[in-house]
């Protein structure tokens, strides 16, 4: 794409260099609008072809004091002219604008990696609450960097020094430099950007001027300063053709189930409490009314499942969306609807944990909670969304397995896919299965708890059905008729019976894909969000001639029954998580295997090369 | 939907709604009554059977729904208003009753009580007040008076109670009302209103547990008493009580209630006349407990207020006129090509 207008001011050559891949990081204040300014660096990147993933971070308080570590936010893209599987190992480029930012960051940057700072925000204040005893500008500590210092905050304010804008308004401009200045330095193009610009600020045509104003600033101060004099050029990747669009596991999730629901032909209901990482599932499902969506905020986790299963009840797609906190107070009703044998899914994004925890951060660490988390023997189904755009198909196939099994389902997701973004292929509605929905009608020889022979699923019948009225609870039925049974050998065959149902679903698991050699050395077995990192690598890995493949769950229970066969041809299995062994205990359990657990519980998601080391370390021992 | 024929086609009897289950309340139980009143009220409601559904939480209360013959669900303690919302929620043509307890509505499940009364959904709130904790064998209710001594406060409870009646209006409810087991008549016909609310009606029945807390209402059930100690509630009508119709309630100094006998310079002119659409009225009788005061049954408050479910699905309907194409929604926001 060609430049802005106004960058076409008379300008001495530069140098453009080709690149294949680059990992950059915005940080700053979490006031500075970094998430803003990585979106749309993000959206840019799209635009210009390459292949991409994301990873916001930022902290649990909404605003910590400026300037403080606390208070850094972050955002970090990986775009490619590959194939991109993570958001990246260490960083290309870090822009920091301001000391606090530097020193959260610095040590991710690679050496002779691109380092932008804000120069004037290097003062003494800000560098004590940094935490800095020397400025690090002029002490020589950056030498192993690429140091780029530009003077963001004036030259932002220099830009609209006629805007009429208070002070307070012109500052907030300047993560839009930032971005003008990196979208030239990596030949982004910022048309998207000016467009979304001029949306945004429809109302407000002087902050709409400015933003853009600034935005073109940055670009063009890159163009024209001496600072600068090589840009770089990633070009496109060979992507599979269709139409894409960028897309975060959360709003892949909410797509995922609205999806569902349409082809289902119900309506779809949210009963959900707000929680991190998982409210953005609630918003965005609450602006999709005219599909038929109904989005309950309720008084607590509670209240939020328990709408859910009372519109189960009545004949909807029910779903709630929680975290871990919100999880452990689903359990009871989680276990009603185990027992009552309505559809409903559970989704939980993950967090770090136990308690409160880590709100804003990632683990992996609810699994065997949604195994057994709950009293009694409460078996239900969970599924696990690999990558962002996984999320979609998951969330789908989540619905499509509690109204056939009529079960409640949990689907698992966690902060770092739910929050992170990639392309997404976007798929034609009409090529989505149908998920055939029967409410039975048919009084003669109906029981509440007869049985489909293939499914062991009872009928689904809605108040309203003449003639089929019946009741339903907590207490042990009686097998068939569904009435109150205390029988002792009625309960154990009820459990049998529940247990055999989700066990049966293991019969419509697709085979599982196993990327690399079909048998050898080393199985790399993973679930959830650490697809990325160990798909990059094994692609590492093979490249360099190991015998290393990878295998990923999005089935947890039941397992894909072929995982025996597969687990069998490979002489050693590594289970890589974010807790502290939570599949390959039931990997060891269920199938007697050696597995090995690669377990990183940090809040932030698995380096691919912290997996090609111990996938080394395991290849180097001697058999 | 179905080719079976409505139960609207024959007129309904009492008996359409009894279940073929075994009724299993201790005999004697309060509870019986309740679900004769229920049962008897039902088929003339003009409503076909299948569309009544009865929710529950736990407790004694709570095995209600077992009883009746329309679409039932036993769920979990406290939770009933929960799942009731959702169920009215996305289908907001059916009838739906929770019935609950004092343990399960005002402990357990106090916070959904208040919530979903402040929502207004459009349910009808059964609440059977004895004051005791029955299934669990006895131990004190959030209702049990100070000084209660059960198998939990050997040495007397030392909890202050809950009014009941006091709570739901706190909570904005927009039907509120109490009767009693044993008055068939009464009972009824606050369950005719309640039913015909639009909007959460909250009544609070007074039940006997003659096994963990008899008598614990005996003076407002006993013939030769009741008349002196309950106060009936009539929309319009000045407050008299009494078995010769003699005492009433004025306002006295200070905005507090007294009991006065009509006569000797009290006319029924100076008697507070109940008007149900003043909360601060229902308020000030929900306060009015023995042995100062009569208990009021009847009507304390009614109000109109949009309900929650009715809002809900107006705001689903006015975006039903834009397209629902999952094609579009799919791509919202920034798209591209690849060729």
């Amino acid at each position: 794409m060609s430049p802005p207008e106004d960058a076409a001011a008379v300008r001495r050559p530069k140098a453009r260099e080709a690149l294949e891949t680059v990992v950059i990081r915005f940080a700053g204040d979490s006031g500075d609008g970094m998430q803003l300014a990585g979106t749309h660096f993000t959206i840019e990147t799209a635009f210009a072809g390459n292949d991409l993933s994301t990873l916001p971070d930022f902290p649990a308080e909404i605003r910590a004091p400026a300037g403080t570590l606390a208070g850094v936010s972050g955002f970090q893209l990986n775009f490619s002219s590959q194939e991109v599987f993570t958001p990246g190992d260490v960083c290309d480029v870090l822009v920091a604008m301001n000391p606090a930012a530097l020193q959260v960051n610095v040590d991710d940057l690679k050496p002779n990696g691109m380092l932008i700072v804000d120069r004037e925000t290097f003062s003494d204040a800000n560098l004590k609450k940094a935490e800095y005893r020397e400025n690090p500008l002029h002490d020589g500590t950056l030498a192993r960097f690429q140091v780029f210092e530009v003077d963001i905050t004036k030259l932002t304010v220099n830009a609209l020094v006629e805007s009429g804008l208070s002070n307070k308004t012109v500052l907030r401009c300047k993560n839009f430099f930032a971005l003008g200045l990196t979208s030239w330095l990596f030949h982004r193009p910022i048309e998207p950007t000016l467009e979304w610009i001029a949306q945004k600020f429809a109302k407000t045509p002087a902050l709409a001027d400015a933003n853009a104003r600034v935005l073109k600033a940055g670009y063009n101060f890159g163009d024209t300063t001496e600072l600068f004099h090589t840009s770089y050029e990633v070009l496109p990747a060979r992507i599979a053709p269709g139409t894409y669009r960028n897309i975060t596991g959360n709003t892949a999730t909410a797509l995922g189930f609205v999806a569902a629901a349409q082809r289902a032909g119900r309506p779809l209901f949210l009963g959900s409490y707000p929680i991190t990482p998982a409210s953005d599932i609630l918003h965005e499902l609450s602006t999709y009314k005219e599909f038929g969506v109904f989005t309950f905020q309720a008084e607590d986790e509670i209240a939020a499942i328990g709408a859910a299963l009372g519109a189960a009840f009545g004949g909807a797609i029910a779903i709630t969306t929680t975290s871990g906190p919100g999880m452990n107070l689903k359990a009871e009703t989680m276990g009603l609807a185990v027992m009552v044998e309505l559809p409903l899914v559970v989704t939980d994004i993950q967090r770090g944990g136990p308690s409160t925890g880590l709100p804003t951060k990632t683990e992996q660490a609810d699994l065997l909670m949604a195994m057994y988390g709950r009293h009694g023997e409460c078996p239900l189904p969970i599924l696990a969304a690999a990558t962002p755009a996984d999320c979609f198909a998951t969330a789908f196939e989540a619905v499509r397995i509690a109204v056939r099994y009529m079960t409640p389902v949990v689907l698992l997701s966690d902060g770092y896919i739910a929050n992170g973004a990639e392309p997404w292929r976007v798929p034609r509605a009409a090529d989505l299965p149908a998920i055939p929905v029967v409410f039975r009608d048919d009084p003669a020889g109906y029981q509440p708890y007869m049985r489909d022979p293939a499914s062991l699923a009872r009928p689904w019948v809605i108040p309203g059905t003449p003639g089929l009225e019946h009741r339903i609870g907590g207490l042990e039925r009686e097998d068939v008729t569904g009435n109150v049974s205390y029988a002792p050998v009625n309960h154990e065959h009820m459990i049998r019976v529940r247990q055999r149902k989700i066990a049966g679903i293991a019969g419509e698991i697709p085979p599982t894909t196993v990327t690399g050699p079909p048998e050898g050395e080393l199985l790399i077995l993973g679930w959830g969000s650490t697809y990325g990192a160990i798909a990059g690598a094994v692609q590492e890995l093979t490249s360099g001639g190991a015998s290393v493949a990878h295998a990923h769950l999005r089935y947890l229970n039941p397992l894909p029954p072929d995982l025996a066969s597969v687990l069998g041809r490979y002489r050693k299995v590594l289970v890589p998580e974010m807790n502290l062994g939570q599949l390959v205990r039931l990997i060891r359990a269920e199938y007697l295997v050696d597995a090995h657990g690669l377990n990183k519980i940090q809040g932030r998601p698995f380096k691919q090369s912290e997996i090609v080391t111990r996938a080394r370390a395991i290849l180097a021992e001697r058999p | 939907m179905s080719t079976a024929p409505t139960t609207t086609a024959t007129k309904l009897t009492r008996k359409d709604f009894e279940s073929d289950q075994d009724v299993r309340w201790c005999p004697g139980c309060g509870d019986y009554a309740i679900l004769a009143q229920v049962q008897r009220v039902l088929p003339d409601l003009g409503i076909p059977r299948e569309r009544f559904v009865f929710l529950s939480g736990i407790g004694c209360s709570s095995r209600f729904p077992y009883y009746v013959n329309t679409y039932g669900f036993h769920t979990i303690h406290g939770r009933a208003p929960t799942i009731a919302t959702g169920l009215k929620a996305t289908r907001p043509e059916l009838s739906v009753w929770v019935v609950t307890g004092d343990g399960d509505a005002l402990s357990i499940g106090g916070n959904h009580l208040i919530h979903v009364l402040r929502r207004n959904v459009d349910l009808t709130i059964l609440m059977f007040n004895n004051r005791i904790y029955g299934l669990t064998k006895g131990q004190y209710s959030p209702t049990s008076e100070v000084g209660k001594v059960t198998k939990s406060t050997p040495g007397g409870s030392v909890d202050h109670p809950f009014h009941p009646i006091a709570l739901a209006l706190g909570a904005d409810a927009t039907f509120v009302a109490r009767s009693l087991d044993v008055e068939a008549k009464h009972l009824q016909e606050i369950l005719r209103r309640a039913h015909a609310h639009r909007g959460s009606s909250f009544v609070e029945i007074l039940q006997n547990c003659n096994i963990f807390n008899d008598g614990a209402f005996e003076n407002l059930t006993d013939k030769e008493r009741k008349a002196e100690h309950q106060l009936v509630l009539e929309h319009g009508k000045p407050l008299v009580f009494g078995a010769k119709r003699d005492k009433g309630i004025r306002l006295g100094s200070g905005m507090r209630p007294e009991v006065v006998t009509v006569g000797n310079g009290v006319s029924e002119a100076d008697l507070i006349v109940h008007d149900e659409q003043d909360p601060t009225l229902a308020y000030f009788l929900s306060r009015m407990q023995p042995p100062e005061f009569p208990t009021p049954i009847g009507v304390f408050h009614a109000a109109v207020r949009p309900t929650y479910d009715a809002a809900l699905n107006a705001q689903l309907a006015a975006a039903a006129a834009k397209p629902a194409d999952l094609d579009q929604l799919f791509t919202r926001g920034d798209t591209w090509t690849v060729e």
